[in-house]
């Protein structure tokens, strides 16, 4: 049995045959010629044929898709033997390129000219890109990239996953999601606790195992393991067993000594939000707008935003929905709000900070969600991104006062916002911490990046520190006003208890996970809680802080999280 | 040259879906048709049957385009294109 340890993020123990995620297909050297003895027309005639196939692949899979999936890979499929590709390429072939490298150009022209009209075209600049090197593969007879096709289920390794890459995980046919790179807050941790599949990150070595090896991966250990023995067989039974008891939620978050933690979901729009109140959601604790605006090049009206506001409102009526303004920039660009050029996006004009740049989107966005709140039920909070300091959080509180919201708050993720709570806490009425962003800002680690996964961790003592901080200047403030956490960190249930024990007033996570979190919530009191909360702010290292608290809580191993 | 004038009455205008539909009906009717819009000269065309070409000519709803096509069945093709573009392809 060969074992490769990683980060674990996302519960579950399970066996699987792996499915390694094709390389990305490499450039073609520049000027690479025609082969010897290939003539310019066998070379068009096998780009052809590469392009024929690729179309008809593409069209298949079109066959089984359903909705905007369907229309984006019939359309995909149309641009594979598209004459303005094809005849580009085929130029550049009778001048004595090759096959390969002949696409490759036409399709880098194609791309960009797209890319340079904007909008819906420069969307679509990607997938010429995808066809390009979808056809290159085919040429040179190796796997296309992208997710594989099988008809059973299996463990997905890859080296990582893009965004991109979702939109064609059919969690179906994906048992568990295996990277040899990313971190704790990678694309890949969030997808997959967003669907419920047990996941490892940063586990080097992993993208060498051959396709078909039979592997046990424990995404809660962080650990892979080939040609799993009896024991771990027996491991992963039982976690089949106990997964079904954990996916119930009473609807109640508390402590064993009834201490009330309200457990609140993570949601980007109105289905996410039904999902999550049928998975017994007590309200929404950070509802992303950005995910209404994805996808456009101008922005949306007042009245269509306030209709997606409203349908998230509507599936939690007379509980409370705490909408956070547009976080665009970053990872989540917007044609018409961000600078593509900065070139330190992360510490650039994002969230809160377009509203330097460009006034009167936040101004409408306020006002169609008190739009949205006058036809809807439910108690609305409105917290802006990205705030720094006690004047940012006094501007917009006069923002949205003047936009006739009731409740201002803040999103605390940068470390200046931790470290002055009080003063941030007297302009607004609540705070919440963001602690994927937190953590990247506190250990200076972008969160994307394999090679800083150990530092990018909310279990960071530093990390939990601010925590505790930004507790502290609320009670400093005096008037009791709450400070929840929805990042990521709700979701692990043993640092939900820390969180709980750092004075955590509420916890948002992904509603999948909402079941797990209660269910080790209540075998503590509050009193244990602070215990373990002091315990790992002691800790010299996050593993260390981990590791320590995971021991105290021996309900842990026996739920397998 | 057979050409027929047709007004654009897809919502999102020849984009996604509808150019979709588009390209591939103009690429199975047998003859090679040309698109442009309407005041462009003829020989700056582009074809019909190419999604990409149709993307960048960047039709919205309500703009007139003129469609060539040469040959045998020229003006039956043209004519069935015509009725695509005048269909309001995203609302079916």
């Amino acid at each position: 049995m060969q074992n490769f340890p990683g980060v674990g993020v996302s519960p579950g123990r399970i066996i699987g045959t792996v499915r390694q995620m094709p390389k990305p297909i490499s450039e073609p050297p520049a000027g690479e010629q025609l082969a010897p003895g290939v003539t310019p027309e066998d070379a068009t005639a096998a780009l052809k044929a590469a392009s024929q196939a690729v179309h008809d692949e593409l069209k298949a899979r079109a066959a089984h898709a359903t909705g905007d999936g369907k229309a984006v890979l019939e359309a995909t499929a149309l641009m594979a033997k598209d004459t303005m590709l094809i005849k580009g390429a085929a130029k550049l072939v009778a001048r004595g390129l090759s096959s390969e490298r002949a696409i490759w150009e036409s399709g880098s022209s194609v791309s960009e000219m797209l890319h340079n009209l904007g909008g819906y075209m420069a969307e679509r600049a990607t997938d010429v890109l995808d066809v390009r090197a979808r056809i290159v593969a085919e040429l040179r007879g190796v796997p296309a990239p992208g997710i594989p096709s099988s008809s059973t289920p299996f463990v997905l390794v890859a080296e990582d996953l893009a965004p991109a890459d979702t939109a064609t995980l059919d969690p179906n046919k994906v048992l568990a999601l295996v990277t040899a790179g990313g971190g704790p807050q990678s694309h890949t941790a969030i997808i997959a606790r967003s669907l419920g599949l047990p996941a490892v990150v940063a586990a080097i070595g992993v993208d060498e195992l051959p396709d078909g090896t039979e592997v046990y991966v424990d995404g809660a250990g962080g650990s892979i393991t080939a040609d799993p023995d009896d024991t771990l067989r027996a491991a992963a039974e039982a976690w089949a067993a106990t997964a079904s008891l954990l996916a119930e939620f009473s609807g109640t978050g508390t402590t064993a000594d009834g201490h009330l933690v309200p457990l609140l979901a993570n949601v980007g729009g109105g289905k996410d939000a039904e999902a999550a109140a049928k998975l017994g959601a007590q309200g929404v604790g950070l509802f992303r707008t950005e995910f209404c605006f994805l996808e456009r090049d101008s922005e949306p009206t007042v009245e269509e935003q306030a209709a997606a506001y409203k349908s998230v409102f509507d599936a939690f009526p007379g509980k409370k929905v705490v909408l956070r303004t547009l976080d665009a920039g970053a990872d989540k660009p917007l044609p018409f709000l961000t600078d593509s050029t900065e070139p330190n996006p992360a510490l650039g004009v994002r969230g809160y900070r377009t509203d330097f740049t460009t006034p009167g989107v936040l101004d409408r966005q306020l006002e169609a969600i008190a739009l949205a709140e006058k036809q809807s039920e439910a108690d609305v909070w409105v917290m802006a991104p990205m705030i720094s300091t006690a004047e940012e959080a006094a501007r917009f509180a006069s923002m949205c006062a003047d936009a006739g919201i009731r409740t201002p708050g803040v999103m605390v993720e940068v470390p200046s916002a931790a470290l002055t709570a009080e003063a941030i806490l007297r302009e607004v009425g609540f705070a919440s911490l963001g602690t994927n962003d937190l953590t990247q800002y506190a250990m200076a680690a972008d969160r994307q990046l394999g090679p800083l996964a150990n530092l990018n961790t909310p279990w960071q003592p530093a990390v939990l520190r601010l925590v505790g901080l930004t507790v502290e200047g609320s009670r400093a403030e005096g008037n009791n006003k709450p400070v929840g956490v929805c990042g990521e960190a709700a979701a692990d249930p043993a640092l939900a208890v820390v969180l709980t024990g750092l004075g955590v007033a509420t916890l948002s996570m992904t509603a999948r996970s909402l079941a797990a979190v209660a269910a080790v919530l209540k075998t503590v009191t509050l009193a244990e809680a602070q215990q373990l909360a002091k315990l790992a702010l002691s800790a010299p290292s996050a593993t260390e802080a981990r590791a320590w608290v995971r021991e105290k809580l021996p309900v842990l191993e026996e739920l397998g999280l | 040259m057979p050409e027929r004038i047709a007004t654009i009455a897809s919502r999102s205008g020849l984009h996604a879906r509808p150019a979709a539909l588009f390209a591939e009906a103009a690429g199975d009717v047998g003859v090679e048709v040309t698109i442009a819009m309407q005041g462009e000269p003829a020989d700056e065309a582009l074809d019909a049957s190419s999604i990409l070409s149709l993307m960048t000519l960047g039709a919205a709803k309500g703009d007139v385009v003129v469609l060539r096509a040469e040959g045998d069945g020229a003006d039956a093709a043209l004519d069935s294109l015509v009725k695509l573009l005048e269909t309001d392809l995203d609302a079916e």
